[in-house]
């Protein structure tokens, strides 16, 4: 059964009206949360209703500061100790949750409510097992007595196969999918009338992600319990909920069934969410995104009239003077916007206004970077016990035989599930870790693999921006600092000229002169990002690489942050290396893709190409499993089973085999598959199975979408 | 498991050679010729150079290192300068004694002092809190001497319960030596308790940040057990270490407090070596103090490891 008629049968069936059965399920209405004491202090959540029915999932998306973990913590009756409830009421099945004593609470945490977080190895107490842990869910005075059987029976139903094995483990000693199935199987062991899932899987695999979300549909599917899922994503909110509720700076803004809200959305905040989601199959060559400009209102200063107003496209005089009221906007809709019969009339628009035509590309001229042949090899430590022993050291392959090539003024994208080797690449590029062996050219030029060997210039052409901007920011040091150091550096600038270079760089990403004075900590994640992006583009630099650069940001902020890359890469013909787990956003901004397996490269070639069949069938398990922004289209087949094997044991025949889904017999185990290049020589595939038949049994996974 | 305890044992091995040699090196380099010190000012060259022959002192240094520590691993740690006695049976009573006034602290400070950082964290920035800081803090502000003196004329001199003077005779059994034991462990209860209490403080908070906490609460597990059973077990390996240099602390540093009250412990004999440039006797008690001290911390290890699996198992 496919889940689309499994989330339909569930939303006839659970889907309740905001107003009947009151004693059902949970129930929350006119909550403000407050943080800090007396009237004035901000608050986190302005009188906000949620209604979960018995049987129902519900999505609660935003983005960060919109309240929406407040929610789900203030359900749980687990807010941090500054906040507190100031007005509404919390029901769970009748009973008034804000009412109960410790004791009552107790019992509501054993029984009736449970949460899956979001991240679930500091979730678990590393000195115990994980048996113990999940014994203590099921008998949480005396553990030693818990049911052993009926954790075991949990535990293969949240796909844990050896459930003996797990029980002995100790969280560390669990790959992070499993580690997440163990959270939801000690949720479940309390037969929950309400399960809360804090973005359960936020800090996973794509691949992981899918098989987790076909687990909680699989679970939630006929069961009686009310499921408030959370999560700043989407697409998995698209693929796994009933009904969506959209909140903005603490305030609910839309609540609708999920197809309707992903069909026609009617808050302009909402259009401008999904607009800004990268998709697959909508490129930078069609459009670029479509983000949502500013940033979410301070809770102490916010603005008098309706809170999104000062971002809205559509917004006029009135909405800026008058909070506008959550009204019913259709069967089971509700939308807090004064113009949301002209939105759904389509007499104004409630989109944003499209970033303007990107002028064409200069042509690329041959590449940029060349990696030919490229291995790193880690040693395994050896102790002074193995050297007395004789034991020899052990290598671990990170990278084994890797081409590539950037192309000049264009931009690579190198896709794989942690464990691939994609950051492993990326370090031997800039020389942090240099590659074992293999070359690098820059320009045609061999590079050294030492980054401390090599000279001024090939550091000014090279250029890296990475994943966390607070890590990457020395945060005693102004940003003007920071961005002055490259010109002074690296170009030899004077101070006078590098301050004015400073502020030139800092409007070509967006921001203000201004904020040259300002330090890291008074700036906003997206903001610091863009610190960083200007960081790496003061020196001129020929090549950046991009290590998950834009993973973690919300997503409008991820979207200008993307289409700014875009726009930088065309003025000044940079060539990128962009490495990131999420497909979509690499099918996004890569004019090039290569795919990376336990460090080999599987596929590579135009992202037209490797994103259409044939692909390698590792490829096509990691576009299968990405959610579809679109409750229409489900998860097309079966998620991808188990994870990347270690890299100490890697098979001899195509790494792939262990878990490819189109694997052909003993060939694929034994003998390592041959690389098949496209009539152009453009597109590989190091796949045992002819191109020719890959073509047949592939089916294309990448929708067009209309822009 | 047994690689772990392999490799802490072969480091426990290296360090107490690299100190016997540190020791050995630093004593040579004391100013004073041992000889001129044992025969005094008056006595000639040639008796001098006699009993340099006699000591050995005439040998080049390694030699000399090398039969110093063979006969230390043997159990001949030789004479002393000064009173001419064995070494070994001196050093190895004192050294009883020490480690007698070290358990009775540790077993008096460490439970109090977990105890109170356990409050003071569980009651964080409330009364019992700041009680237990500024406490802490006011005791471990005052010299032990101080805090000794003031011990002794409270509980000695006025109230008449517990002798001033600890300086017990030799042979003395445990439960005999009680009475004078307890001043000294007490005043160095005092200045180790504020540090202990303080880092098991800040040690527990830091734990009860942590998500693992939440996800205990919210099985609906009592917040005793809570605390008992998630939150100890990993807020008190931090105070493990720091017991185990305290221990050291004790066996060899407590030269104060067991001045005051006349304890003869390993503490005092060091300063006496040192004020008869005695230094056979000087290197015998340094090496045994870092033994014990290195011991301790193997103990120490051995507890983190078995409490930690993430150290046990990988």
């Amino acid at each position: 059964m496919s889940a689309r008629t499994g989330k339909a049968a569930a939303a006839t069936a659970g889907s309740a009206p905001r107003t009947d059965r009151p004693g059902a399920g949970l129930d929350v209405r006119g909550l403000t949360v407050r943080y800090g004491d007396g009237p004035d202090a901000p608050a986190a959540l302005r009188d906000v209703d949620l209604q979960v029915a018995p049987g129902e999932t519900v999505g609660l998306v935003g983005e960060s500061g919109s309240g929406k973990t407040t929610l789900a913590l203030a359900v749980l009756r687990a807010l941090p100790a500054a906040g507190h409830v100031d007005a509404g009421s919390v029901t769970l099945g009748g009973d008034d949750l804000l009412a109960m004593d410790p004791g009552g609470l107790r019992e509501l945490w054993r029984h009736r409510i449970k949460l899956v977080p979001q991240n679930p190895l500091p979730s678990m107490n590393p000195a115990h097992t994980v048996g113990h842990q999940l014994a203590e869910s099921l008998a949480p005075d005396r553990p030693g007595r818990a049911d052993r059987t009926e954790i075991d029976a949990m535990l293969d139903a949240v796909g844990l196969a050896d459930p003996e094995r797990i029980r002995r483990s100790y969280p560390f000693e669990l790959s992070g999918g499993q580690q997440q199935r163990v959270m939801i199987a000690m949720a479940l062991l309390g037969k929950p009338e309400l399960l809360v899932m804090d973005e359960p899987t936020t800090n996973l695999d794509v691949t992981t992600e899918a098989a987790i979300l076909e687990l909680v549909r699989e679970l939630v599917r006929g069961s009686d319990t009310a499921v408030l899922y959370v999560s700043h994503s989407l697409g998995v909110v698209s693929q796994l909920c009933d009904r969506v509720e959209v909140l903005y700076a603490g305030e609910l803004v839309e609540c609708a069934p999920v197809d309707a809200l992903y069909d026609a959305p009617r808050h302009p905040y909402t259009v401008g969410l999904l607009d800004s989601v990268p998709l697959l199959g909508r490129t930078k060559r069609d459009a670029p995104l479509r983000p949502i400009p500013g940033r979410i209102p301070d809770l102490a200063d916010l603005p008098p009239g309706c809170v999104f107003a000062p971002r809205c496209p559509a917004a006029e005089e009135a909405c800026r003077a008058e909070r506008p009221a959550l009204e019913p906007a259709g069967k089971d809709r509700l939308v807090a916007c004064r113009r949301w019969r002209e939105i759904a009339d389509g007499d104004v628009s409630a989109r944003q206004p499209a970033p303007d035509g990107a002028e064409e590309a200069a042509p690329s001229d041959g590449p940029a970077l060349r990696a030919v042949g490229i291995e790193k090899r880690f040693e395994t430590r050896r102790g002074l016990l193995d050297r007395l022993r004789g034991r020899e050291a052990g290598a671990v392959k990170a990278l084994r035989g890797v081409d590539l090539e950037v192309r000049t003024g264009r931009t690579l994208g190198l896709v794989g599930e942690s464990g691939s080797g994609k950051s492993t690449l990326a370090r031997a590029v800039i020389g942090l870790e240099p590659a074992s062996d293999g070359t690098f050219e820059l320009l045609g030029e061999p590079l050294t693999r030492r980054l401390e060997r090599r000279d001024r210039e090939v550091i000014r052409l090279l250029q890296m921006v990475f994943q966390s901007s607070d890590e990457a920011l020395n945060p005693h040091r102004s940003v003007g600092a920071t961005l002055r150091r490259p010109f002074m550096r690296l170009a030899g600038l004077d101070r006078d000229e590098a301050d004015r270079r400073v502020a030139r760089l800092l409007e070509s990403v967006n921001l203000t002169a201004e904020y040259a004075t300002r330090r890291p900590d008074e700036l906003s994640g997206g903001e610091k990002q863009r610190v960083t992006v200007a960081r790496a583009f003061a020196s001129d630099p020929e090549l950046i690489l991009f290590d998950e650069s834009v993973s973690g940001l919300d997503v409008s902020v991820q979207a200008s942050l993307l289409n700014l890359l875009d726009e930088l890469q065309r003025e000044r013909h940079a060539s990128y290396l962009f490495i990131s787990h999420d497909l979509a956003v690499v099918a996004h901004l890569a004019d090039d893709v290569a795919v990376l397996y336990l460090g080999q490269v599987m596929e590579a070639g135009p992202a037209e190409t490797v994103l259409a069949p044939p692909y390698h069938p590792y490829t096509e398990a990691l576009l299968a499993a990405v959610p579809r922004i679109d409750p229409h289209v489900a998860a097309a087949r079966p998620p991808l089973e188990g994870e990347v094997p270690s890299p100490r044991d890697v098979p001899v025949g195509c790494p792939f085999a262990t878990r490819c889904p189109r694997v052909l017999g003993a060939v694929c185990h034994d003998e390592p598959p041959p690389v098949t290049v496209s009539e152009d020589g453009r597109h590989r595939i190091r796949c045992h199975i002819p191109r020719d038949e890959l073509v047949e049994l592939q089916e294309p996974l990448v929708e067009e979408v209309a822009s | 498991m047994t690689r772990y305890l392999l490799r802490r044992i072969g480091f426990l091995a290296l360090t107490v050679l690299l100190t016997s040699m540190l020791v050995f090196a630093v004593t040579q380099l004391l100013p004073g010729d041992p000889a001129r010190i044992i025969l005094g000012r008056e006595a000639g060259p040639a008796a001098l150079a006699e009993l340099r022959s006699e000591l050995g002192l005439d040998r080049p240094v390694p030699v000399q290192y090398l039969d110093w520590l063979r006969g230390f691993v043997t159990g001949d740690w030789g004479d002393s300068y000064g009173t001419g006695q064995e070494i070994r049976p001196l050093v190895t009573e004192r050294l009883g004694n020490s480690l007698r006034l070290a358990g009775l602290t540790l077993a008096v400070a460490v439970p109090l002092a977990l105890l109170l950082g356990v409050v003071a964290a569980v009651n964080a920035e409330r009364w019992p809190d700041t009680l237990v800081s500024v406490g802490s803090l006011a005791v471990v502000g005052l010299p032990e001497f101080v805090t000794g003196l003031v011990l002794i004329q409270l509980f000695s001199f006025q109230l008449g319960w517990l002798p001033a003077n600890a300086s017990i005779p030799a042979g003395t059994g445990f439960l005999a030596a009680l009475p004078q034991l307890i001043l000294p462990a007490l005043t160095a209860t005092l200045v180790m308790l504020a540090y202990v209490a303080r880092l098991t403080r800040a040690s527990v908070l830091e734990e009860l940040q942590r998500p693992y906490v939440r996800t205990a609460r919210l099985k609906g597990v009592r917040g005793r057990s809570v605390l008992f059973r998630h939150v100890l077990r990993n807020a008190l390996l931090p105070a493990i270490t720091v017991v185990a240099i305290s221990f050291g602390w004790l066996i060899s540093g407590l030269i104060v407090v067991e001045n005051v009250f006349n304890y003869p412990g390993l503490g005092r004999l060091m300063t006496f070596a040192i004020d008869r440039r005695d230094l056979p006797l000087m290197q015998s008690i340094t090496l045994v103090a870092v033994l014990a001290f290195a011991l301790a911390n193997l103990v120490a290890d051995l507890l983190y490891a078995a409490l930690d699996p993430r150290i046990r198992l990988s």
